[in-house]
Order: C-alpha cells, then structure tokens, then sequence
C-alpha cells in the first residue's frame, strides 16, 4: 500500500510540475526561447510572496492575488527589453542572456537573503491535512490544491490560446512571425504577452512549491527548470496537456525511485527522462503544431 | 535603359595563398618563451601564487573548451560541469587502483572522451535551447550516479590517495606543471583543429550554420568531434582540479559555477576567437581576486558584464582589440597576398568581412 | 479613403483611355534597396493610382518581390520613399502599414498552418479597417470555405490556400492589396480561377500591385505593367501599349530594346 501511496503522491506532484513546466513550453512554442532563468523567477516570485506576507500579514492565498499579476508584468517588461534584445541577436546570444540573467539573479538572492531556505506558510490544516482514503493512502489537501489549481490554470490557458483574440493571435506569431506583421500584429508586443502568460504561470509553480517545499536560491535551477525541462521533454514539446503528463510521469518515476531507496528519488526522475529521450525523443504526446 | 553594362575588365593581378602572416613568428616566439617562463615559477615564487595560477588554468582550459563548443560548433552546453566532475573520478578511481594521480590524468581526461561518445548520442538530436538544459540534465544524472557508490566516497566525496610522502613543495610544484601543460596541450590541440579541415567546417558553422550544411560540410561530425574534444579538455580540468584540491568532492566538482564561469569568461573575452578565452580568464581571475570579500558579487557583476557583453560587443573584449588592430596572434585563416603590396584581407578566418 | 471610383478593371487587357489620372494611392520614388552588398533594387519608382491593377513582371532575382516586400514594410529601403495617399511611409513597421491599408498576400501563401480556415481569416480581421469586407462576405465570394472553415489550413491544397491567404488579406479593408507571385506552385488553372476572382475583389474599390512571373497572366489582369531586370525597370506602359518583343527584350535584358512609349515617366 505505501507503493499505491507513492503513486498517488507522485500523481499529483505533477500538477506542481506542470505549473512550473507551461510556462517553459509556451515561449519555446511561441518565440522559440528557452529561458533559463526560467526557474530562477518563479523563486523570485516566491520570495516575494515570503516578502510581502511577511511585512502585510495578508493571508497567504491573497498574496497569490498580487504576485502572479505583478510577475506576469514583469514577465512583458523581460520580454520587450532584454529577451527581444537577445532574440534579435540569436539563438545563442538569447542563451548567454538569459544563462546571465540566470546567475545574477541567483547570486543576488544568495546575497541578499543568504541560503537558508524560506517556506510560504499556510494554515496548519492545509499544509499537513490530508483526506485518507483506507489507512495507508492518504490524499495532502496541499497537493490536491496544488493539482487542482494546476488543471485549472491549463484549461484556463487552453481555452485562452484557443478562444480569444490574443490566443490566436500568439499561434499564429508561433507559425509565422512574419505573415503575421503582415496581418498587423506587433510581434514584440505577441511575444510579451506570451512571456507574460509564462512568467505567471510560474510564478504560481513558484509560491506553491514555497508552500509545498521550501525555496532556497539554487531551487530555481536545480528543482524547478530542470523538472519543468524533463516534463516538456517527456510530455512532448509543443503540448501544453503533455506537461501535466510529463509531471505525472515524473512524478510518479520520483516516487518509486524514492521508494526503492530514498536517496535515488532524483535519480530516478532523470533516468526516466534519459528513457524517453532514447526511446521517443518527441515525447509521450507530440504534435506537430505549436502550442 | 534596357542595355545591360558590361563587365568592366581589369588587368590581370597574380595572388599568393598564405597561412599567416610575418607576426606568427613573433607570437610562436612570444608563446615560448611565456610557457618556459612560465614553467620556471615554482622555483621562484611562494605556493600561494602558484596555486592560484592552477586556478586560472583551470578556467582558462575550460574556457578554450566552451569557446570550441559554442563559438565553433554552435553548441550551447550548460552541463560540461559533468566532464569537470567525471574528470575528477576518474583520477580518484585511478588512483584507488594503485596509479599515481599524476599519471591518471591523462587516462582520466581520455576515459572523459570516450564517455562522451554516448552522452553526445542522448543528446544530439534536440534544438540548441533543449540542447542546453539536457546537458546540464546529464550533469545532474552523473553526480547523482556517482553519489551512489560509497566506494567513492558517496555525497561526501574522498581525499585522493597516492600523495603520500611527497614533500608538499615537490607536490605543489608538480601541480603547477600539471595545470600548465593540460593548458598548454589544449590550447595548442585547439589551434591545431582549428587550422585543420575540420577547423574550416566549423569556422563554416560558426558563421553560416545553413550555408555550412549546403556546401556539403559534414556539419554532425564535425560537432561530435567538437564534443568529444571538449570532454577531454573539461575532464584533463577535473583532473587537475581533483589533484590541486587533494580530494574529490561531488557538489563542487559537478557544480553549475563552473559552466558559468567558463561560459562568461569566454564571452567576455571574445566567443569565437581562440585569443578570447585568454582574455576572459585574465578579467574573469581579477574579478575574482578584488572581490573575492564579497562573494557572491564577483557572480553577480561576472553575470552583468556577460549579459551586456553578449548584447552589445559580441565578440568580447578581444573583438574590440582585433578590429581596430587586426592582430591575429593564432592564425588560422588564410590570407589573400596581391602580387603588388602585402597584407591582403582575411579570407576564411571570418573575423573580416571580405 | 478614396474619392475617385476606381477604373473598372481591363481583365481583358483592353487599353483604358483615361490616362492615369488624379493623385497616386501609392507612389514609389527611387527606391534603392541591398540585401547586405548586392542591390536588389537601383532606384525604382512606380505610381499605382485608385483602381488600377499594376503588375510587376521580371525573371527570377529581378528584384519584384523585394519590391513588394519593400513596399509592404520587411525590407529597409536605403534610399527612396514609399507614400500611401500622399502620406510617407517608409520609416513605419509592416504591422502599422497593414493596418493603413497597405495589406500583401506573400509569396508562398504564408497561412497560419496549425489554425483552421476561419482562424486564419478571424487574424487578419483583428486589426482591420472599416469597410465592405467581412468573413461573411469572403465565404459568399469563395463558397467552398464556408463548409471547410474548421479545417486546418495546412490540410488545404495550393489553390485552396492562395485563396484563403487573399480572403486574410481581404478581411483587412485594405487600401493598397499586394499580391506576391500568386501562381507560384499552382497548376494553370488554379491560377487562371484565382486571377478571375480579381474583378470581384477589385468591384469593392480595392487597388492591386501584384508581382507575377507569369507573364500572359500579368498581360490579362493588368491595366499598367512595369518590368524588372536586375533591380531597374526596363519597361512600363500599358498591356496594350507593349508588344511581346518588347515585353521578351524587357524581361530578358536583351541590348536590342528601342526606347519605348510610356516610358521615362517617373524612372
């Protein structure tokens, strides 16, 4: 039963995955980016819930009100300066940049806020209640939440690519940049939008792993760009639902690493997604569109 | 207005095709004697000074590496901390079995090589950006491999044997001359790739990737080989490393900082130029040592400069040099001579527009 | 918007009396444009008054679709201007000249692959001008849309996309409607049914510059006509102006070209 347990943690860890993994996909989908300081961000957006929890005493499901906005702006400001900069210059100018941004941003929290890890606390009874199913499963109300939001957030994406105008509009600067000025769209400010739905996103994965987990300044690469990486990767590139199944998938591998032996619970992780690159190197879900 | 002018003719002129020019004697000479000199220094000045000279070439030979990787074949690689670190076993695993650490390096350096063959298959076939991060996957899979084995010494890490009752001046010294001729071998191995047919394909790839593949350059190998090199160049550093440290330690050896640093040293030296590196550690080194209170900032301000170095001077501090001086101190273009007057332009090389 | 109504279009390549009246819509005037050190472009200038259709023809690398690109806002021209209805637009970004009114179907179709047929219209009306053209009105002009507007418009054939892409183009109300090699990668037929459709489009008061390799159907549509060769005009007049030697020598860049009539306006 602990295995059937193990399972069903790692299930829904793969919601937390997802979050931190839309993000990721949706600008290599849309801009062809991929921004490592990607990871680095949502600790930062996590920190900044510790900040503001910390000196306004709000509850902590309203500081989710005020980051995820404020990060997704500051996700469009990124966007049009520096990562448009570096696009304009290359592929390879946009890595340094963003492997720039990457190490400044780490560094400066190390300084700031030296390594000791924060949490984002909650109330007791969300943190640590959990439903029981029999009486070796249990459900964490936490990851439940953390799930649920994580669907929420993907169908809310879905449908936004798909429905509105600006959702459109994104695809089609994804398919073609340039027949899409010609249709009179400002490709720049497209991209920023974009940059913005992503940074949000993540910013969420962010405050909710501070939640779940505790953020240290390294978890932003460590944890979280590499886990939302192996989830695109394992998901597909270019699905958006492929990451919650790239989270679910490495979740669950993490799980029964964890269960093996407790110490092999990353390892575990890596070595599925050292699979499915062998085996299916597009992923469990491919398409061919963008997302 | 419909006649088409003609060509005009213009006299005949007879040209030369040359390696290089007058100044490669100088810059040989030049080398020579610095490496000698160079070479010299246990003998001269105190241990602190040498040691800290192993740490530059340290960066320096991962820096000529990065620049091999990314300003040459195009391959952004955020995980060569994985060759630093499998370096560094390699010696360790070496050196359990009765070898000298000294004598392990260069095994260890080749055991890299040859490990990058499959790590180059896992990875080949994504796009630069996914390139990047599967890289720096691998690396994270590596270290946590080898943290299994509690032969090794697991999270923790061991101390290296087979220094026993050497003096610590003869170790130091051999040390030094270790760090000095892995650096030495890997910035004249890439000089000598450069200058060779394959240097040309990626001098190719290195400013035309789409142009490259439709001559006909053999573009894939070319990138293989690049990798494989860069394995060994990365492990003969963690070699080094394990050696200077007398210890191997598995979250310092398979650190991220140090893709990061031979990453911005080489970008602010001057990606794509072999004389970048050079540069970049020396500006990278005195960064360090002026900061070195501070912390994090020297990564912080090393991470600034990278960031406005890559935007704004994309070939870094030596590309700043060189297009007002039009020095190559390792030539590996050629160049056009007319019959008439010397000093031709560059064809080749890429630094110049034709 | 225009005052004038626009001339009826000759598809029938029958010469209009008027001459070109009244002020351009769009003006070209010694436009230069490099593509790095080759010059794609060596000072051209055209003038495209309301309701006319003006055709470019040339070779292969003669420069026409830089032309049109140029036109349309994807290259920088080096020296020289573009206007639309006397306004100067040069210095302006491709996504604002659209939305003046200078919309171009490119080269290659260019449809939004992985959105459907109604998506691909509903882009190019999200910043559109007022006007008679609406993604109704482009289903009753090309019926068969309107039961494959779910589809996706990389599952369409050639004809099929060219004509969405000129339905994209349409929903824009634009002013200035540039056609890029239409017949590009389509059978005969398929052309000459698209070219026929010009009447319809041009009925709302549309004008066209097009860029065509094929010159008889060039001939056919347009009302005036200017040929490249090596970025510089060799020839302009009217369909019924030009005899096909002249049209060969033009295109060609043979010597033997006499000087022609309608020429030396404006070039």
């Amino acid at each position: 039963m602990a295995w059937v347990n193990a399972i069903i943690q790692g299930v829904l860890t793969g919601g937390l995955y997802a979050l931190f993994a839309c993000g990721l996909s949706l600008m290599f989908g849309v801009m062809k980016v991929v921004n490592l300081a990607h990871g680095d961000l949502a600790v930062v957006a996590g920190y900044v819930g510790v900040g503001i929890i910390t000196v306004t005493h709000i509850p902590v499901l309203w500081s989710f009100l005020i980051v995820v906005p404020v990060m997704a702006v500051v996700g469009y400001a990124l966007q049009r300066t520096l990562i448009q900069s570096a696009l304009n210059r290359g592929v390879l100018t946009t890595l340094i940049v963003t492997l720039g941004l990457s190490m400044v941003i780490e560094n400066a929290l190390l300084e700031f806020f030296t390594a000791n890890s924060r949490g984002i606390g909650a109330s007791m009874t969300l943190v640590t209640g959990s439903f029981s199913l029999g009486s070796q499963v249990e459900l964490p109300y936490l990851l439940l939440l953390i799930f649920a939001v994580a669907v929420a957030v993907l169908l809310g994406l879905q449908w936004f690519l798909s429905g509105s105008s600006y959702g459109r509009l994104i695809r089609a600067v994804a398919d073609d940049q340039e027949a899409a000025q010609l249709s009179g769209a400002n490709y720049a400010h497209v991209f920023g939008i974009a940059a913005a739905l992503a940074l949000g996103t993540v910013a969420l994965g962010g405050m909710a792993f501070g939640m779940y987990s505790t953020l240290d300044p390294t978890a932003g690469t460590d944890t979280i760009l590499l886990f939302a990486f192996v989830a695109v990767v394992i998901g597909g590139l270019g699905s958006l639902w492929g990451t919650l199944l790239g989270g679910i998938v490495l979740g669950v591998a993490q799980q029964i690493g964890a269960q093996i032996n407790i110490s092999d619970e990353l390892l575990a992780g890596y070595l599925v997604f050292l699979l499915v690159l062998v085996l299916r190197p597009q992923g469990l879900v491919s398409r061919r569109a963008q997302t | 207005m419909s006649v088409i002018a003609q060509p005009e003719t213009r006299a005949a002129q007879t040209f030369r095709v040359t390696r290089s020019r007058r100044n490669v004697v100088w810059t040989g000479a030049g080398a020579l004697i610095a490496v000698v000199a160079l070479a010299d220094l246990p003998y001269r000045v105190y241990s602190g000074t040498t040691s800290l000279l192993v740490q530059a070439f340290i960066v320096l030979t991962l820096a000529s590496m990065w620049n091999l990787l990314a300003g040459y074949a195009g391959l952004v690689s955020v995980g060569q901390q994985g060759f630093v670190g499998l370096g560094a076993y390699f010696v360790l695993i070496f050196a359990l079995h009765g070898l000298s650490p000294f004598a392990a390096l260069p095994v260890a350096a080749i055991a890299c090589g040859v490990a990058a063959l499959p790590l180059w298959w896992l990875v080949s076939r994504l796009r630069s950006g996914y390139f990047a991060i599967a890289t720096w996957v691998l690396a994270a899979t590596l270290m946590l491999f080898i943290e299994r084995f509690n032969s090794l010494g697991g999270g923790t890490g061991l101390p290296l044997p087979g220094f026993t009752g050497m003096s610590p001046k003869l170790l130091t010294a051999y040390t030094y001359w270790a760090g000095l001729a892995v650096t030495v071998v890997a910035l004249l191995a890439v000089y000598l790739l450069l200058r060779s047919r394959v240097g040309l394909v990626l001098t190719a790839i290195r400013d035309d990737e789409v142009a490259a593949r439709s001559s006909g350059a053999r573009v894939g190998l070319a990138r293989l080989l690049v990798f494989v090199v860069a394995g060994v160049g990365c492990g003969a550093a963690g070699a080094v490393l394990a050696i200077s440290q007398l210890q191997v330690q598995p979250s310092a050896d398979f650190s991220v900082s140090w893709t990061a640093e031979m990453a911005f040293a080489t970008i602010i030296g001057g990606l794509g130029t072999i004389e970048g590196p050079i540069i970049g550690t020396v500006v990278y080194m005195v960064l360090q040592q002026t900061l070195q209170n501070f912390n994090a900032w020297y990564l912080i301000i090393l991470g600034l400069v990278a960031i406005v170095v890559a935007l704004f001077a994309r070939r870094g501090l030596w590309g700043l040099v060189d297009s007002r001086l039009n020095i190559r101190l390792f030539p590996v273009g050629y160049w056009l001579r007319s019959g008439r007057t010397e000093g031709g332009g560059t064809v080749g090389s890429g630094a110049n527009p034709v | 918007m225009t005052t004038e109504t626009g001339s009826p279009s000759h598809v029938d390549g029958t010469s209009d009396p008027r001459p070109s009246s009244g002020n351009p819509l769009l003006e070209v005037a010694d436009l230069t444009v490099y593509h790095g050190q080759l010059r794609a472009l060596d000072s051209i200038s055209l003038r495209v008054h309301p309701g006319e259709v003006y055709a470019i023809i040339g070779a292969n690398g003669a420069g026409k679709s830089t032309l049109l690109r140029t036109i349309a806002g994807l290259h920088h021209p080096t020296a020289g201007s573009v206007r639309l209805d006397g306004a100067d637009v040069t210095g302006l970004r491709p996504e604002r000249r659209a939305r003046q009114g200078i919309v171009m179907v490119p080269e290659g179709r260019r449809l939004f692959g992985s959105l459907s047929v109604e998506e691909n219209l509903k882009v190019g009306a999200t910043y559109a001008r007022p006007g008679p053209w609406t993604i109704e009105r482009v289903y009753e002009t090309f019926d068969w849309m309107r039961g494959r507007r779910t589809q996706r418009t990389a599952q369409l054939s050639g004809g099929e996309q060219q004509t969405v892409a000129i339905g994209r183009a349409l929903v824009a109300n634009p002013r200035v409607l540039l056609l890029d090699e239409l017949s590009l990668g389509l059978a005969p037929v398929i052309v000459q049914r698209i070219y026929g459709m010009l009447p319809q489009i041009l009925a709302t008061g549309l004008t066209v510059l097009l860029v065509e390799q094929d010159v008889s159907q060039a001939l056919r549509v347009a009302s005036r006509l200017q040929c490249l060769l090596e970025g510089q005009t060799t020839l302009e007049g009217t369909p019924a102006e030009v005899t096909a030697e002249q049209v060969e020598a033009a295109y060609f860049g043979l010597a033997s070209a006499a000087s022609l009539p309608g020429e030396g306006s404006g070039s």
